[in-house]
């Protein structure tokens, strides 16, 4: 009996895994359909606003959804930088951007090491003070803050930017919960070695910290790049705003010449698709680590 | 930025060494204090104190037009707030566009982050395609979808005509249809952001189980539906709450696309903060308004809290 019921059984398992295998080739085509719709949606806009820029207003008034013009041309582009804000806006952004991921990543690492790997009177304190200022969103301090800014006549400048950037408490976590993560010992033998806490913060545990800096960084550079409210109230002469309040600003003046403002937004999302293409993999993994957003 | 809460070890190791000597104890307070300062001195500056001073501010009839505090008016502002149909409309606003966004965004993440994972090859293309509208600055993306919904000539018009649809809605300027548009915009510009985290979370699922599941004859769609959403619901609960928190936040895309218009038929709170502060000058006011609705994210921000401390204490 047992003979003869095991080979029928796995003749069954095996017709069983066939239809199994068939079926999920199947789903799998049907995943990959779906996929391929929804990347197709995603790209649209994007190369629908390059499309647009590249073409004379006369033909985008006179066949406006053609994708293909047969008269390419950049005037558009010429014209935005002929007007010589935009190149000053790019400064602008690039610095406070820059200044802003620099000081964060210097002044939150050093607090966090001070936080994981030192003991002083009321650290608990001033890390259940920096924990209670995850929970306090920078929009709801747009009144008071720009308040202080205007009361020390520091509007228009990087600083206005830069200096609320670095107070951000979520960064001191991260880089304290990374130091943690780096065995107390390494501390703790170079200090009976006789190195400063300075020394070992700088020539021990920042080396070691390659992944915690990158994502700090990143994330700062690109939310200050991005920033709209914040510099939007405190940036309101032309030559001191970032691009994305430029932006804002000049496409009014172009009415309705689309080509012109297709041009500005392409330039206005460029670096950041530059620097995301190049940085992919770093800042994905960031963001699957911190979720910070 | 929104943020995680991420648990931080406090204190093991340091009390691991409390043998220390006290001239050693004396010389580490000191550096500890001094490593921490330039951040703390920032973080007082512009985090602390202006928290407590828009607490301050909200019980004083503040104005930009002249300086100082100006009267003390006790409860007033808030009266104020919570009896202006302005304000409950803005905060309407806030929430519809949240309870607009946020099911898409969570849900369309969600699937197309489990048949990407599904993929053999080309993972990277669909992450790079569906993550890059993200790192574009609101400003761009508010120039191009308003470009596409532009009446008549606009691409979706012109497209809707093709299929037969010769009267579409004025997108962004008809009021039952602008906030629609600009949540679609959304979910376009943002989606991305779930869809990392959802790909991450799906990583950590053992490929054994559903090898396990195969082997036991279960089809795709029920491998899908009894492991991966299950075993996801940890990342699920993350993505719900930053993007609830960031919804609430709406700001950016309705100033650029429709400022709060047409007829106020969009402004969220924050605009309407922004209105009163920076337009009427009334930053008293504006503070109080402000501090309701820090209550309202204070509130979701706990409630996650609280989630996630009884789900780490499970796991």
């Amino acid at each position: 009996m047992s003979a003869i019921s095991l080979p029928r059984r796995s003749a069954e398992v095996h017709a069983r895994s066939q239809t199994a295998d068939w079926r999920a080739r199947y789903f799998n085509w049907f995943c990959l359909s779906v996929l391929l719709v929804f990347a197709a949606i995603w790209i649209i806009p994007l190369l629908w606003a390059v499309d647009t820029s590249l073409k004379p207003d006369g033909v985008i008034a006179a066949q406006p959804t053609s994708w293909w013009s047969g008269s390419w041309t950049v005037h558009a582009y010429q014209e935005l930088f002929n007007l010589g804000n935009i190149q000053v806006w790019y400064l602008n952004s690039f610095m406070i951007s820059l200044l802003s991921a620099v000081f964060a990543v210097v002044a939150c690492s050093m607090a966090g090491f001070a936080i994981a790997r030192t003991r002083f009177r009321g650290r608990r304190f001033i890390y259940g003070l920096i924990a209670a200022g995850l929970l306090i969103p920078p929009q709801v301090l747009i009144v008071p803050q720009f308040q202080e800014f205007n009361a020390v006549h520091l509007l228009n400048t990087y600083w206005v930017q830069v200096l609320p950037a670095v107070a951000v408490p979520i960064a001191v976590i991260i880089f304290a919960s990374f130091f943690n993560g780096i065995p107390a010992e390494l501390a703790e033998a170079a200090h009976v070695d006789g190195a400063s806490w300075w020394r070992i913060y700088r020539t021990i545990y920042m080396p070691l910290s390659k992944p915690a800096i990158s994502a700090v960084f990143i994330f700062t550079f690109v939310w200050k790049w991005n920033d709209f409210l914040w510099p939007l109230l405190t940036l309101t002469n032309t030559r001191t705003m970032t691009l994305p309040v430029g932006l804002s600003q000049v496409s009014s003046s172009f009415g309705i010449q689309y080509a012109e403002i297709m041009a500005s937004a392409v330039l206005g999302a460029l670096p950041l698709i530059v620097v995301f293409l190049l940085f992919q993999r770093r800042i994905v993994e960031g963001i699957a680590t911190t979720g910070i957003k | 930025m929104s943020i995680q809460a991420i648990p931080v070890e406090t204190g093991a190791s340091a009390t691991a060494r409390a043998a220390a000597a006290p001239r050693q104890r004396r010389d580490e307070g000191r550096a500890g204090i001094g490593l921490a300062a330039p951040f703390l001195i920032l973080y007082v500056l512009f985090l602390i104190g202006p928290t407590l001073y828009g607490v301050v501010m909200s019980f004083f009839n503040s104005s930009l037009e002249h300086a100082g505090l100006g009267g003390f008016t006790g409860p007033d502002n808030y009266t104020q707030a919570l009896t202006s149909s302005d304000f409950w409309q803005s905060m309407w606003h806030t929430v519809l566009f949240t309870l607009m966004t946020t099911p898409p965004l969570v849900a369309l993440a969600l699937v197309l982050a489990i048949f990407t994972d599904r993929l053999r090859r080309g993972r990277w293309f669909f992450r790079l395609l569906f993550f890059a509208p993200y790192v574009v600055p609101s400003a761009a993306m508010a120039l191009i979808w308003t470009w596409l919904y532009t009446p008549q000539i606009g691409l979706w018009d012109k497209w809707l005509s093709a299929v037969g649809i010769a009267n579409p809605p004025n997108w962004l300027a008809d009021p039952s249809w602008a906030m629609a548009s600009v949540a679609l915009a959304t979910v376009w510009w943002t989606l991305g952001f779930n869809f990392v985290l959802y790909l991450a979370g799906l990583q950590e699922i053992p490929r054994n189980l559903y090898e396990a599941a195969e082997v036991d004859g279960a089809s795709r769609w029920h491998q899908m539906r009894r492991i991966t959403i299950p075993l996801l619901s940890r990342t699920t609960a993350l993505v719900l709450v930053l993007q609830i928190i960031a919804s609430l936040k709406i700001f950016d895309q309705i100033f650029l696309m429709t400022a709060g218009g047409p007829n106020y038929a969009t402004r969220p709170l924050l605009e309407y903060v922004y209105d009163i502060g920076f337009t009427d000058f009334r930053t008293g006011y504006a503070a109080a308004a402000s501090m309701l609705y820090f209550l309202v994210i204070l509130a979701v921000s706990l409630v996650w809290f609280f989630i996630s401390r009884r789900q780490q204490k499970e796991a």
